[in-house]
């Protein structure tokens, strides 16, 4: 008597997968990998090595002997958090504290939830946001970019930081950015200081058009997220451009490029609908800007992710997608 | 400086304190609630599992309906059983009813040595879901489809799946709440009296096949000989739809039918080891006169 | 840009194996076995007994009810069997069994088509002649026809909308009657326009058939009204409220049934027994089926009489392959598996799929990782990823809530999901346990 398999349908699959996505999201990451390899050379490579090798072996150890699972740390997810968690650091930082920021984020991030798709918050930024608080001056020594050339790095303040004091100081934005001598072209390519990865606009630009080719994410987000800082900061910028800085400089400073493309889009992290993405999207560019003109942080994206993720059931919860009827 | 701000402080948080306090106060008596207060003292004295064994929603549901009852006679709760019930009696003021122990029966023996897998199921693991698909991985309509879906609902860790895949319930830990028996999709398992010293008689197939489909699905399935019927001294057992049921109320646990069972259908549990087994020649031949 | 539904939607490879095989006629079978419940509504009532002897088309099973369909026997021969048999869900069932012997059909039955053209029969001697054949709807839902075609009072119906999308992958059954039987289809159109009164008639065929749509469009001239519409190719656009979207526009509220909008949709296979009902006073008794699967020698189109065992079938296709893991009575997405090849084909078997031991098996499901993928694909805008989570807790107000009465059941989610989570397994239970829910509160 033949034997066959009985399930109910459909009977085929996509063939999708965690790790196609997951590692998709990887390969998506490789241009901005190699402009910061460019910008701060070895300190780059290694700060991200670390990060995610101590990722991966987190989550092995508190998979296998904490909560008694079958270790899933090859589905691209561990690695993804290592990665966007080095993007999120200088590439100067000590490698311990590298270390540590990698626990908090796989191990309160991820695995105090229950792991992966459990998660309330980004794993990453659970993580950066620990090592910004506990080690605020390593956190904020930004090495200037001079690739691989043997002289001590320099370490200077990001751009958003220099127009912050500038504010405070009561000068003119433009005045200040002009004595930084930071041309526009600069900025777009990712010359300037800043963390491992979220200095190079480009190359986080060319991730996002392989992850919508891929399909892996959708355009809400992100687009969402540069249309509100464009329009919110630009109405104050007209309201007083000497007190706030154009549009265009929010866009390409800090970790907006990183925090859009890659940390809000997280999937586990984000609503379920588009009208949820948008008003998500909505939520977290109105924060940013929020935080970076009135706040005490020069940089705002990671509160804000971290704001909004909290907002994401309660999203989920009112935005129903479009019924057919 | 420094005394007065602590000294505002301290006045401030006060005031705060005792306003939220007085609101509080005045807000619970315009929106109390009137209900009887020995609802809430039955509510103390039950388990408070709220498996709804009871039939009722919850513990507070059933001390509800026990205030509301002018008698005790219906109202169960299985958690607690005999004792509790005497508890809630006695505070209510009432009589309790006799009830005897009871506990829940997985009828169903068809492990793969006894049952041959014809098909695999690839589904959702639940009962529920194969049950609606389609027979089950085995030839027999009737019978456990191991995805342990009583498992799940168990509120009390009794039930567990065994390494033959079928479920094994606790004599120590099961308090008869039903909730097995009411999401079995196949109505396997039954709650019956818990017997004197645990121990009992019951038939462990719910097969409604015919003799021979019955067997050609499973060999230890119930095949309604009637063989038991005739060797019941007390009539306890009856046959219907060409499955034999013994009646809990009635047997006496005399274990004759288990003895004739030709398919060895009816189990008996917890009972000291026979001193004479029965000689094989004659189960052989019954095997024989089925074939 | 070609026309398809707004929400959601899936496109699965098409593997259509068999779209160039011809239709072929099956060989009788030795023995066949007729279910008596191969529609949605109540089993028909057994007509013969035991003994008895039949002839090709003659009347075995009277529909019980209003929602029910006449069975008519498929072959000549002796009724060996009245007794229920155990059908593809493994379950037994009332059934027929009946002794192949000859060939001899009902004088009744035309050899050729009456010469009528299909607007000189009345609107009832058309719904007559359908119900008595126990037509039902062929494409797989099998809801008896001849109540489609009488719109409950108050509603009208505006326009008839013709199934041929086929847009389960593998299946050509459809395809190949359109292809094969063009003139035909539109002759039993026009019938089924005069039946509902309507002026004007959508048939949706997905672009994959280009040669279908030629054809159709060359017989469609001749006649008045009917219109022939390529649709882009996307799953599920055979679903009733999909393909009146697609074709017309319109969304049919949730709940309410097609007439609302003012549509009928039928299937091609429906239409093409109408016309054999009509033109012919022939019985629904055999039907084209498609065997297919990638390890099969040779897949094909059948046509096969009722009751048929699928087994016949496909060993007329080159027979079982080794590597065989799982059947499917349907398409892959939302046919049914089967326990063995020894069930019969019914009313309602648009296909037999074989898919090899490695296709047959699910991945491990893993933790869902939130990504949306299973909302933007439900063409009816649901959250399967919520559904399920509310599933598995038995939470029925909320599945209801959340409309989870208007799935269609087209496996988009469980498709789509990069975890392999079997969301419509778990949908589909809170589906009908809800169902339960709302008809013992109505009662």
């Amino acid at each position: 008597m033949s034997n066959f398999t009985i399930s109910p349908s459909p009977h085929i699959h996509s063939g999708d997968s965690i790790e196609k996505n997951m590692y998709g999201v990887l390969i998506a990451l490789i241009p901005a990998f190699i402009f910061s390899i460019v910008f701060f050379g070895i300190g780059a490579i290694l700060v991200t090595l670390t990060s995610v090798v101590a990722c991966l072996i987190f989550e092995f150890i508190i998979q296998k002997y904490l909560m008694k699972q079958r270790p899933t740390v090859w589905d691209g997810s561990a690695i993804i958090t290592g990665v966007l968690l080095a993007f999120n650091l200088p590439s100067s930082l000590p490698l311990w504290i590298v270390i540590i920021g990698a626990l908090v984020a796989i191990g309160i991030g991820k695995m105090s939830f229950g792991g992966l798709g459990n998660n309330i918050f980004n794993p990453a930024l659970v993580g950066r946001v620990f090592l910004l608080i506990s080690f605020p001056v390593q956190m904020t020594s930004w090495p200037v970019p001079n690739g691989f050339s043997t002289v001590d790095a320099v370490t200077g303040a990001t751009p958003l930081a220099i127009v912050k004091e500038a504010v405070k100081n009561g000068q003119s934005v433009t005045d200040a950015l002009a004595s930084t001598g930071l041309s526009s072209s600069n900025m777009i390519i990712g010359n300037m200081g800043g963390s491992l990865g979220e200095v190079a606009a480009i190359g986080l630009l060319l991730g996002f058009a392989y992850m919508l080719i891929r399909k892996i994410i959708t355009w809400h987000i992100p687009v969402t997220i540069f249309a509100t800082v464009i329009v919110f900061a630009g109405i104050l910028h007209l309201v007083n451009p000497v007190h706030f800085a154009d549009p265009l400089f929010h866009l390409f400073t800090g970790g907006m490029m990183l925090g859009a493309i890659f940390m809000a889009t997280d999937y586990v992290t984000s609503p379920m609908t588009h009208k949820g993405m948008i008003i998500y999207g909505v939520g977290i560019g109105v924060l940013t800007v929020i935080i970076r003109v009135f706040g005490a942080y020069p940089e705002g994206m990671s509160f804000a992710i971290l704001i909004m993720n909290g907002f994401t059931p309660l999203i989920n919860r009112y935005c129903k997608p479009a019924r057919f009827a | 400086m420094m005394t007065t701000t602590i000294i505002y402080t301290i006045i401030f948080l006060c005031a705060i304190g005792i306003a939220s306090a007085v609101i509080l106060y005045f807000v619970a008596q315009k929106f109390k609630v009137e209900e009887d207060p020995r609802i809430d003292i039955v509510e103390s004295i039950l388990p408070g599992a709220n498996c709804g064994g009871c039939g009722k929603p919850g513990c507070r549901g059933f001390a509800e309906a026990t205030v509301k009852a002018t008698s005790l006679d219906g109202l169960f709760c299985p958690v607690g059983g005999a004792e509790t019930m005497a508890k809630v009696a006695s505070a209510l003021g009432m009589e309790v009813s006799a009830q005897t122990p009871q506990i829940a029966v997985v009828r169903c023996n068809g492990t793969c040595d006894h049952r041959q897998r014809t098909s695999t199921y690839d589904g959702y693991r639940s009962c529920a879901i194969e049950h609606s698909l389609y027979r089950g991985e085995t030839d027999c309509t009737y019978g456990c489809l191991g995805c342990g879906d009583c498992v799940n609902v168990c509120a009390f860790d009794a039930i567990h799946m065994d390494a033959n895949g079928l479920p094994v319930v606790s004599d120590e830990k099961c308090v008869a709440c039903g909730a097995c028996v009411k999401t079995c999709p196949r109505n396997i398992i039954e709650l019956r009296n818990k017997g004197p010293k645990d121990r009992r008689v019951f038939v462990c197939c719910v097969n409604k096949d015919k003799g021979n489909i019955a067997r050609k699905a499973c060999t230890v399935a119930c095949i309604g000989c009637g063989k038991c019927v005739k060797e019941c001294p007390f009539e306890a057992i009856t046959l219907e739809n060409n499955l034999a049921y013994i009646d809990f109320r009635k047997c006496k646990l005399c274990r004759k039918c288990v003895s004739v069972c030709p398919t060895h259908a009816i189990h008996e549990v917890n009972f000291p080891p026979r001193k004479i087994t029965e000689p094989a020649t004659t189960e052989a031949k019954n095997d024989e006169s089925i074939q | 840009m070609l026309k398809t539904f707004k929400i959601g939607g899936v496109h699965p490879p098409e593997n259509k194996l068999s779209a160039q095989g011809e239709i072929i006629t099956l060989p009788l079978p030795e023995q066949v076995i007729i279910p008596l419940s191969q529609h949605i509504g109540a089993p028909a009532a057994p007509t013969v007994k035991k003994g008895d002897t039949v002839k090709v088309g003659q009347l075995i099973g009277q529909a019980a009810g209003f929602i029910s369909a006449n069975i008519h026997s498929s072959v000549s021969g002796t009724v060996t069997s009245v007794d229920p048999v155990i059908d593809a869900s493994g379950y037994p069932r009332p059934a027929i069994t009946i002794k192949v012997e000859g060939d001899e059909w009902d004088e009744k039955i035309l050899k050729e088509p009456l010469s009528q053209h299909p607007n000189t029969f009345t609107k009832e001697e058309i719904i007559a002649a359908i119900n008595a054949a126990g037509i039902v709807g062929m494409g797989g839902a099998t809801f008896p026809t001849h109540v489609k075609l009488s719109p409950p009072p108050g509603s009208t119906a505006e326009v008839l909308i013709i199934n041929g999308v086929e847009c389960e992958p593998y299946l050509t059954a459809d395809h190949r009657l359109m292809l094969e039987h063009g003139k035909e289809l539109i002759a039993g159109i026009e019938l089924l326009m005069k039946a509902l009164g309507v002026k004007r008639t959508i048939v949706g065929i997905e672009n994959n058939k280009k040669d279908a749509i030629e054809e159709l469009e060359k017989h469609a001239k001749l006649a008045d009204g009917i219109e022939i519409c390529p649709l882009k190719i996307q799953y599920p656009q055979g679903g009733e409220k999909q393909l009146i979207q697609a074709t017309t526009g319109k969304f049919v509220p949730s709940g309410a049934l097609p007439i609302a909008v003012g549509a009928v949709v039928q299937n091609v296979g429906t239409v093409y027994a109408v016309y054999e009902a009509v033109m012919k006073r022939k019985p629904l008794f055999e039907r084209v089926v498609t065997v297919t699967g990638k390890s099969l020698k040779e897949p094909g189109n059948y046509l096969c009489r009722i009751g048929t065992p699928l087994a016949q079938l496909i060993e007329a296709a080159g027979g079982l392959p080794e590597d065989t893991g799982k059947v499917i009575g349907g398409g892959p997405m939302m046919g049914k598996a089967l326990t063995t090849t020894n069930v019969s084909i019914t009313k309602g078997t648009s296909g037999v799929l074989l898919m090899r031991q490695e296709e047959s098996s699910r991945k491990e499901n893993r933790n869902c990782i939130r990504c949306t993928k299973c909302v933007s694909v439900c063409p009816m805008g649901l959250e399967p990823y919520h559904l399920m989570l509310l599933g598995e807790h038995n939470k029925l107000e909320a599945l209801e809530a959340e409309k989870v009465m208007d799935c269609i059941e087209c496996g988009s989610c469980s498709y789509t999901c990069p975890a392999n989570r079997p969301l419509l397994d778990v949908i589909r239970l809170g589906k009908a346990r809800t169902g339960q829910m709302i008809r013992t509160r109505k009662n």
